[in-house]
């Protein structure tokens, strides 16, 4: 037997069993983030943004448009594999893939696709939300491509690690709320990193995600805060990280075998 | 070198799990190809526990498993592919189609999904799932899931099939039609192991049964061996007529358990002739006839019993 095809045709299973989920409850997983950004671009963008007036040599609304797209990718594909893992972990039907002939790697990989997608799906229908409010104009495509795809393959990653630990529901919802909102809001989403005191810029410079808006907006704007190509480079980075962690994780069996 | 008459070679099979419970103590274990075999023993024996390392949901702590030559330590993506698992408790996802449990299931085994959606039809037809295809997995009836794991469990045209208590909570009709369906499968060649707490079950299925208890295999032989050992069977007679008092059958032991029903104690060397000719003597007509214990079930209790004192002596 071809092993490579049928690590291929196993990673379709998965990529496409995740998919289906996620659109099988779109109430739930595609319309709120369309929702909650409208309700942004209203109240922050539009009513409090034209009292502010330019920022980072744009409109406010401009410049809160990649960072909210970018918030909305992260929250998506996190939570798409935090929920959807635990979940298959918690009902047991994760034992349908660890009977299987199929590597960690290409389970991992096919979570991670369906985070990535969602994320992808998310940040398609807040763009399109966005361009009822500001006319978006892209410098620098590829690098909002990779930006985006690495950005939602490094929260999935995240997710998966998380649901991997997790022993209750509860615990899929700690970090997104005591972790991933308070790094997102302080990532740069609605402010420039030149408004804050050096001491305060330094220790953004630790937020993974300020590089992640940072290079995000880049693309967007051609405005950046701090330098592109060390945001790409922690992007990798952390992808790399995350990837082996949660690999080392899904080998060893942790939390899913005894 | 490897056993290739075998579909399993168990050898030296331990696990400890993390809190100090010893669930296997040293099982070795043979199930050669196209066998039928039972794997029996009380609630917390190890029976799981052993399925659960063949098939990867356990890891062991020593000894090796080997299915059709795959070690599970060198080539397991090999020897996953030659299993099919039926868990004793139902962990499909709920909400999924039944048709898109199965196809899924297939996928991860490399089956195309054109492949894959024909075998959906042949398989949820023959287990009477068919119309229920577009239906959520929750949505179904008990009987319905445990047919539904068996679907899934054959997508790949596995080679072993391991079923966990298939059977467990089932009505008898369909008890009765998913051993058809099982002998067949037996049939057409694929091994099959199963565990079972009906013992009725195991002796009308298996040629071949391993008895486990404590985590350690008390019994491995032929289902036809184990049974001869029975020395002695009680039968439940239903009488034609009233009877006031026990009738004195010649070495026989009978006893009257109310004025139309006598149990009698048959040897293994005697005849069942001799206990009906005496009654005839007697004019005892006898109305039907049934075993009191499954004899499989007398013979089990025997061995776990047997087990035990000597469990208690140490």
């Amino acid at each position: 037997m071809n092993m490579k095809a049928l690590y291929f045709t196993a990673f379709k299973s998965i990529l496409t069993k995740e998919i289906n989920r996620f659109t099988r409850i779109w109430v739930q997983t595609l319309v709120p983030p369309a929702i909650s950004m409208t309700l942004y671009f209203l109240i922050f963008g539009n009513l409090v943004g034209k009292r502010i007036g330019e920022m980072g040599g744009v409109s406010y609304m401009e410049f809160i448009a990649p960072g909210l797209i970018m918030m909305a990718v992260i929250t998506s594909s996190y939570s798409n594999v935090a929920s959807s893992f635990f979940s298959a972990k918690f009902q047991r039907n994760l034992e349908e893939l660890i009977v299987a002939p199929v590597p960690h790697y290409v389970i991992i990989a096919g979570y991670v696709g369906g985070g990535v997608a969602r994320g992808l799906c998310v940040g398609t229908i807040v763009t399109l939300v966005a361009l009822f409010f500001v006319d978006i104009s892209i410098q620098h495509v590829g690098l909002v491509a990779v930006t985006v795809f690495l950005t939602a393959v490094l929260f999935a990653l995240a997710g998966l690690i998380n649901a991997v630990f997790a022993k209750s529901y509860d615990d899929i919802s700690i970090v997104p709320t005591f972790v991933l909102t308070p790094l997102t809001y302080l990532g740069g989403v609605f402010y420039s990193l030149s408004l804050l005191p050096d001491f305060w810029q330094g220790v953004s410079a630790l937020n993974p995600v300020v590089y992640m808006i940072n290079v995000f907006r880049f693309g967007f704007l051609g405005y950046a805060d701090m330098s592109v190509p060390l945001s790409v480079a922690v992007m990798v980075g952390f992808c790399v990280g995350f990837w082996s962690l949660a690999y080392y994780l899904i080998s060893r069996g942790i939390g899913l075998r005894t | 070198m490897a056993n290739t008459e075998a579909a399993l070679v168990i050898d030296s099979l331990k696990k400890t799990y993390k809190g100090g419970v010893e669930a296997v103590k040293g099982i070795s274990l043979t199930v050669n190809k196209g066998d039928f075999f039972a794997l029996l023993g009380p609630n917390g024996a190890g029976k799981s526990t052993t399925i659960g390392v063949i098939s990867s949901l356990v890891q062991k702590s020593s000894g090796s498993v080997s299915v059709f030559g795959h070690d599970i330590d060198k080539e397991l993506e090999l020897a996953k592919l030659s299993i099919g698992l039926v868990p004793q408790e139902f962990n499909f996802n709920q909400f999924e189609t039944v048709q898109q449990i199965v196809v899924n299931q297939a996928g991860y085994y490399g089956v195309k999904k054109e492949v894959a959606l024909q075998r959906a039809e042949k398989h949820l037809s023959q287990l009477d799932l068919w119309e229920k295809r577009d239906s959520p997995a929750r949505a179904l009836s008990g009987g319905m899931k445990r047919r539904l794991m068996i679907a899934r469990a054959l997508m790949h045209e596995p080679q072993l099939l391991i079923l966990d208590e298939p059977t467990a909570g089932v009505d008898i009709e369909l008890r009765r039609s998913m051993w058809t369906f099982l002998t067949e499968l037996n049939e057409q060649g694929v091994t099959i192991i199963l565990t079972t707490h009906y013992l009725e079950e195991a002796e009308m299925l298996c040629r071949n049964i391993g008895i486990i208890d404590k985590g350690v295999l008390v019994e491995c032989t032929t289902m036809k061996s184990l049974l001869s050992r029975l020395n002695m069977e009680t039968f439940i007679l239903d009488l034609a007529g009233d009877l006031a008092a026990k009738p004195e059958l010649l070495e026989i032991e009978s006893r009257l358990t109310d004025a139309h029903t006598l149990e009698v104690d048959v040897a293994k060397d005697q005849s069942l002739n001799d206990v009906f000719v005496q009654l005839s003597k007697l004019d005892i007509q006898v109305l039907s006839m049934r075993n009191k214990a499954n004899r499989l079930e007398e013979l089990f209790v025997e061995l776990v019993e047997k087990g035990k004192m000597a469990g208690d002596q140490l």
